[in-house]
C-alpha cells in the first residue's frame, strides 16, 4: 500500500528503483510518447498560453473563494436531487461511503440473481482520491468487493499492484506484463499481447458487471459551482457505465475540485485532455447534475474531502498546489520522475506534483524527503496546463522542512546543521574560503576516480558528506580555481579592453593565455 | 457528525484564507467577470472549411463519416443500417419523423431496462452541437438523442448532425450550452478508446466500438 506515512525515504527507493531496468524501460517509452503527442497538440493551439493563463486565473478564483463556491456547489446540487457530504479526513470519508454503499448493497441484496442474493459489490471509476483515502480496503473490510473498470486500474486490482501515475496508474507496466496478469487473473491461457486483445479481455471481463452491479463510486474532475453539476473526464467509457447504469452513484471529491461556472470547463476540457494524454480531446466527457428521472442513477451522493487540504490552503506560498487539475504532465516531463518510476515516490501521488502535494497533505513530519525529489529544473512548470510554479513551491517547502528541524534540540545539533554554520563560517571569509578550497583539493586526490573520458568523479565523500554522494556522483574540484585563473591572467590594455575577452583576441597570432577547460566559477 | 463535519471543513477553510477578505455575491461575480479570456473564442472558418475540419477530426478517431443532403438522411440511416445487417437499432423518443427510415430494425427507446438495451446493437440519435477542432459531438437528454445509457450501451452508434450545429471551437460550443447546462450532457469525441497500454490509443473498449457521423449538409 502506498501511505507515505510508513513509505521509505525517496532517496532509498529510488535507488533500488533505478536498478530495475524493465520498469525504466517501461516509463521510458511511456513517458517519450505521451511527450511527443502532447507537444504536436499542444503546438497546434496559438492560444495555448493564453489557455494556460486563463486556466491559472479561474483556478486561483475557485480556490481564493473555496467557501463560497463549495457552499454554491451544495445548495445547487441538493436543489438538483442530490445528497452532499462533508468528511474532514480519509477515516471519516471512507465510514460515509461504506455506509452509503452498503444501505445501496443491502438495497438490491433483495433482487436474486439466478436464484442466488446479489453479492454487495460496487463498480469503480479510476479516481486518485479514493486510493489517497484507501477506500477499496476499507471496503473489502466491510463485505464489499469493489471493481475497478478503467484498464490501468484493473491491471493494477488484478496484479495486487499499486499506482505509479495519476492518469495511466499502470505505465510502468508492459503489454507483456499485462498479458501474463490477465492470463492468470481472467483464466484466458491463450490470450495475446497486441493492445487490441488486451482491451478485448478487459471488455468481456468487466461487461458483465456493468449490467449487473447496481452501485458505483467515482471521483470528480470537477465540482461546478453555478449549476451543481460534476464532470468526469474520461476514455474506455468505463466512466459513463458507472455513472449511468447503477441506481446508487457515489461521486467523492476533493474541495479543491470546484469552479465557478459551467463556463470555465471551456477551458479546461481544452487543457486537459492535450496535457494528459496528448489528445485533442478525450473520447468522453460526462457533466450531469443530480438526479435527472430516467437518465442515470435515481441515488446520487456527493462526498466533500478536506483531508489535509485545508492545510495546503492556509500556506499561502504553496496554495496554487490546489490548482491542479491531476492532468500528470509535469510526471511526464519530470527528469526525476522518467528514471524512478512512480512508486518511489511512496504516494499515489508521484512525480512533481506528488512531491509538492504529498506532504503538504499528510504534514510535513511525513515524506519530509520528497520536496528534494527534484532537480528544480523547471520542466513541470513549463507543462502545467494551469502554471502552478512546481519548483517555487519545492523550494518553499524544502525551507520548511529546515525550518521544521532546527526548531528541535535533536535538529540543532543534527550534523547537517552544524555543517551549515561551518559552511557559513567559510563563506563569510576570503581567506577561509580559499583555505578550504585548497585543503579540499587535496582531500579530493585520494577519492577522485578518472570516468575514462579524463574527467575526474567521486563516488563517495567520507563522514557525513557522504549523504551527498549517496544520491549522486559528484564530479571532482577543477585544478585551478576560477580566481586563481582570474589572477594570473594578463592585466588590462591601458585602452581599458578586455584582452582576455572570449573571441576578442589582443594579437591577430592569437597569442593570449585561454582559460584552461576546466575552470568553473568558484 | 457529517454537519459537525462540515461546519469544520468549512471553518478551516474560512481560518486558511484570512489573507483574502471574504467575497459577497457581487464582488465574487466581478472578481469572475475580470478574468482574462484571451483565448480564441470567434471561429475565423467558412462553413465548408468548418465541416471539412470536423470531417477530418472525426476520421482521426477512427470514425467514419457520410456527407448527406437533409432529404437524403432518411435513405442513408437505412442504408448505413442495411450495410450493418439491421440488426436491432435503438432510436430515442423524438427522433425526427423526417429522418426516420421505413425499417423493422428501428425500436423507439421505451424506458427499457439496461439488460434490455444490451439487446441493442445499434444507435441513431441526432446532437445538440459537433465541434471541428476537437471533432467532439455534444449529445444532451433531449428529444432525438434520449438518455445517456441509449448511446452507451450498443455497439454501434450512428448520430446526425447538421451543419448548421457544428461550431468550430469548444468555447463557442459553451456558448451553445448556457441555456442547459444542468442537462446530462456528454461529450464524444471518437469510438471509445483507451491509452492504457504504452500511452497507445486504441479503439474500442466499453463504449461504443464503432461510431458513424451523418454530416447534413444543405
Amino acid at each position: 500500500m502506498l501511505d507515505p506515512r510508513t513509505a521509505r525515504p525517496f532517496p532509498i527507493v529510488a535507488a533500488e528503483a533505478v536498478r530495475d531496468t524493465q520498469m525504466r524501460g517501461n516509463v521510458r517509452h511511456a513517458t517519450e510518447v505521451i511527450q511527443n503527442k502532447r507537444a504536436r497538440v499542444v503546438a497546434e493551439r496559438g492560444d495555448w498560453q493564453a489557455l494556460r493563463e486563463a486556466g491559472k486565473r479561474l483556478r486561483e478564483h475557485a480556490i481564493r473563494n473555496m467557501d463560497a463556491y463549495l457552499l454554491e456547489f451544495e445548495r445547487n446540487c441538493t436543489r438538483a436531487g442530490g445528497t452532499v457530504h462533508w468528511a474532514r479526513d480519509a477515516a471519516e470519508a471512507q465510514a460515509i461511503v461504506v455506509k452509503l454503499a452498503s444501505e445501496a448493497v443491502g438495497a438490491s441484496a433483495g433482487t436474486p440473481t439466478a436464484g442466488r442474493p446479489a453479492p454487495g459489490e460496487v463498480i469503480k471509476i479510476k479516481s486518485m482520491t479514493t486510493e489517497e483515502i484507501h477506500l477499496n480496503g476499507a471496503l473489502e473490510a466491510a463485505g464489499i468487493r469493489p471493481y475497478e473498470t478503467d484498464l490501468a486500474e484493473l491491471i493494477i486490482q488484478l496484479g495486487q499492484d499499486q499506482p505509479s501515475h495519476i492518469v495511466v496508474p499502470a505505465l510502468h507496466k508492459n503489454r507483456q506484463q499485462i498479458r501474463e496478469i490477465f492470463r492468470r487473473e481472467m483464466q484466458l491461457p491463450e490470450l495475446g499481447e497486441t493492445p487490441q486483445e488486451l482491451a478485448e479481455a478487459a471488455r468481456q471481463f468487466l461487461r458483465e458487471k456493468f449490467l449487473r452491479v447496481e452501485t458505483a463510486i467515482s471521483g470528480a474532475n470537477f465540482l461546478i459551482a453555478e449549476t451543481g453539476g460534476v464532470c468526469v473526464v474520461e476514455s474506455e467509457g468505463n466512466g459513463r457505465m458507472c455513472l449511468t447504469l447503477p441506481k446508487t452513484l457515489i461521486t467523492i471529491a476533493g474541495i479543491d475540485k470546484v469552479v465557478a461556472r459551467f463556463r470555465d470547463l471551456e477551458v479546461l476540457v481544452q487543457t486537459l485532455p492535450r496535457s494528459a494524454t496528448g489528445e485533442r480531446m478525450n473520447p468522453y466527457n460526462s457533466i450531469w447534475t443530480g438526479v435527472r428521472p430516467g437518465d442515470g442513477p435515481q441515488n446520487f451522493h456527493v462526498v466533500l474531502l478536506d483531508n489535509g487540504r485545508t492545510d495546503v490552503l492556509a500556506d499561502e506560498p504553496a496554495r496554487q498546489t490546489l490548482h491542479c487539475i491531476r492532468c500528470g504532465a509535469c510526471q511526464n516531463a519530470c527528469p526525476v520522475y522518467r528514471e524512478t518510476g512512480g512508486h518511489a515516490y511512496g504516494s499515489v501521488y508521484a512525480g512533481p506534483i506528488g512531491a509538492i502535494l504529498t506532504p503538504q497533505l499528510l504534514g510535513m513530519q511525513h515524506a519530509q524527503s520528497l520536496p528534494y525529489a527534484s532537480s528544480l529544473c523547471g520542466a513541470c512548470y513549463e507543462v502545467c496546463p494551469v502554471k502552478i510554479n512546481i519548483p517555487e513551491v519545492l523550494i518553499h517547502l524544502r525551507s520548511r522542512v529546515v525550518k521544521e528541524q532546527a526548531a528541535s534540540i535533536s535538529g540543532r545539533l543534527h550534523p547537517e546543521a552544524l555543517a551549515m554554520r561551518a559552511a557559513a563560517s567559510v563563506f563569510r571569509s576570503e581567506r577561509r574560503f580559499r583555505a578550504a578550497q585548497r585543503a579540499g583539493r587535496m582531500a579530493m586526490k585520494t577519492m577522485a576516480r578518472d570516468d575514462g573520458a579524463g574527467q575526474p568523479w567521486i563516488r563517495s565523500l567520507p563522514g557525513y558528506l557522504g549523504g551527498w554522494t549517496s544520491v549522486r556522483d559528484l564530479k571532482a574540484m577543477p585544478k585551478q580555481t576560477f580566481r586563481e585563473w582570474w589572477e594570473q591572467r594578463p592585466h588590462r590594455t591601458a585602452d581599458g579592453q578586455d584582452r582576455n575577452k572570449p573571441g576578442v583576441p589582443d594579437h591577430p597570432t592569437g597569442t593570449t593565455k585561454q582559460p584552461p577547460a576546466s575552470v568553473e566559477s568558484a | 457528525m457529517n454537519a459537525d463535519a462540515r461546519s469544520v471543513v468549512l471553518g478551516r477553510i474560512r481560518a486558511a484564507l484570512n489573507d483574502h477578505p471574504q467575497a459577497d455575491a457581487a464582488q465574487l461575480n466581478a472578481e469572475w467577470l475580470a478574468l482574462p479570456r484571451d483565448y480564441n473564442q470567434q471561429g475565423h472558418l467558412t462553413e465548408a472549411e468548418r465541416l471539412d475540419l470536423l470531417e477530418d477530426r472525426l476520421h482521426d478517431y477512427g470514425a467514419e463519416v457520410t456527407r448527406v443532403a437533409g432529404h437524403e438522411v432518411a435513405a442513408a440511416i437505412a442504408a448505413v443500417l442495411a450495410m450493418r445487417g439491421n440488426r436491432p437499432t435503438l432510436m430515442p423518443q423524438g427522433f425526427p419523423a423526417e429522418w426516420t427510415p421505413e425499417n423493422a430494425a428501428l425500436t423507439m427507446d421505451d424506458t427499457f431496462s439496461t439488460r434490455e438495451l444490451d439487446r441493442f446493437q445499434g444507435v441513431v440519435t441526432g446532437a445538440t452541437a459537433a465541434i471541428a477542432e476537437t471533432g467532439s459531438l455534444v449529445l444532451q437528454d433531449v428529444a432525438g438523442q434520449g438518455r445517456r445509457a441509449g448511446t452507451l450501451i450498443p455497439d454501434f452508434h450512428l448520430c446526425v448532425v447538421r451543419a448548421e450545429d457544428v461550431v468550430e471551437n469548444v468555447p463557442q460550443a459553451f456558448a451553445r450550452l448556457a441555456a442547459t447546462p444542468t442537462l446530462p450532457t456528454t461529450f464524444v469525441s471518437g469510438p471509445s478508446a483507451t491509452a492504457d497500454i504504452e500511452m497507445t490509443r486504441i479503439k474500442g473498449v466499453h463504449g461504443p466500438r464503432f461510431l458513424h457521423v451523418l454530416l447534413v449538409d444543405g
